[in-house]
């Protein structure tokens, strides 16, 4: 574990309104930095589910590591757009192999998404720019692999096990 | 064996470029430059240690620092290692003889290959901050960053 006061270089971006947000007020915050084509993310993902957290997701989308990581990151925002992330989020996560975009059309299509506008802001400048700058933050801030749980001053590179979730959740 | 102090001026070396040419200690002179040293081409951890600097190069760029990525892998694996990863850092094979500049700067392990290990050496050819990585940790970009702030 590194402590992020152990760090100079910056420190994680505190939330605001861009961030994904999800749980109840009362439960402890946990960040994670993760990227939709990491099987170790899915995995991390499969455990969180249900513990008692408060989960704010930030895109670790590096362009060389895999092709469809900033698509991929880029199209939750896009569904984030019209109120849809978390579950675009959650259906990425839990069906990986299929990423490409007809399979986004279909979830899309599920979500009762405006294609259209989908289309549009999954490619727009602007979308990409904010996962850029995520990941960039990350990495700026001691993140290195994806997942990475950032708890209070806690930086927790790997998926939580169940012993680690226990004691966030407290 | 551990990884060269700050303060210490770099040691003689020669490396060999991807197109066969030598750099050497010399050509170090008159720039940041940050020292990359990874154990093995095609690595799990040394593919994402990569990636992950590839995503911030232009700060680092911007930092007036250039990247090097040294193993004691032959130019011809690291070429195709490069190529893979779509990689813009110089590749420096230290494979002949096989780690001669690791054992110079503090980082050949036992077993004949680099420690994953960061060194940055200033432009006056002196090492000004460095870092030798626990076994299996990939040392974020973050402390490259740090470091750079000791320049």
């Amino acid at each position: 574990m590194i402590d992020v006061s152990d760090l100079r270089s910056a420190p994680p971006p505190p939330l605001d309104a861009s961030d994904h947000v999800r749980g109840d007020t009362a439960w402890p915050l946990v960040v994670i930095y993760a990227d939709f084509t990491c099987p170790r993310c899915a995995l991390a993902h499969e455990r969180l589910r249900g513990a008692q957290l408060r989960v704010a997701f930030r895109h670790f989308a590096i362009a060389a590591k895999h092709p469809r990581a900033v698509p991929l990151a880029c199209a939750a925002e896009a569904a984030g757009g019209q109120g849809r992330f978390w579950e675009l989020h959650d259906a990425l996560f839990e069906d990986p192999a299929r990423s490409d975009d007809p399979h986004l059309w279909a979830h899309a299509q599920t979500l009762g998404l405006d294609l259209e506008r989908f289309e549009r802001d999954r490619r727009s400048p602007e979308l990409r720019e904010r996962v850029r700058e995520q990941t960039r933050a990350g990495i700026r801030a001691g993140v290195a692999v994806t997942p990475t749980l950032i708890a209070g001053s806690a930086i927790l590179p790997g998926p939580p096990d169940a012993e680690l979730i226990a004691r966030l959740t407290g | 064996m551990s990884v060269i102090e700050a303060g210490t001026p770099v040691p003689e070396f020669s490396l060999t470029r991807a197109d066969g040419e030598k750099f050497t200690h010399t050509d170090l002179r008159g720039k940041t430059s940050v020292l990359v040293f990874y154990p093995f081409a095609f690595s799990p951890t040394c593919n994402d240690q990569l990636t992950l600097y590839e995503e911030v190069l232009d700060e680092f760029t911007q930092r007036g620092a250039t990247l090097y990525a040294i193993s004691t892998d032959a130019r011809w694996s690291q070429a195709a290692f490069k190529e893979k990863l779509g990689s813009s850092v110089e590749q420096l094979s230290d494979f002949e003889p096989k780690g001669a500049t690791a054992k110079a700067f503090g980082v050949l392990n036992d077993g004949g290959f680099t420690q994953r290990a960061l060194v940055i050496v200033g432009p006056d050819g002196v090492v000004k901050w460095s870092y030798q990585a626990p076994s299996g940790e990939l040392p974020g970009a973050n402390l490259i960053f740090d470091g750079l702030d000791a320049v």
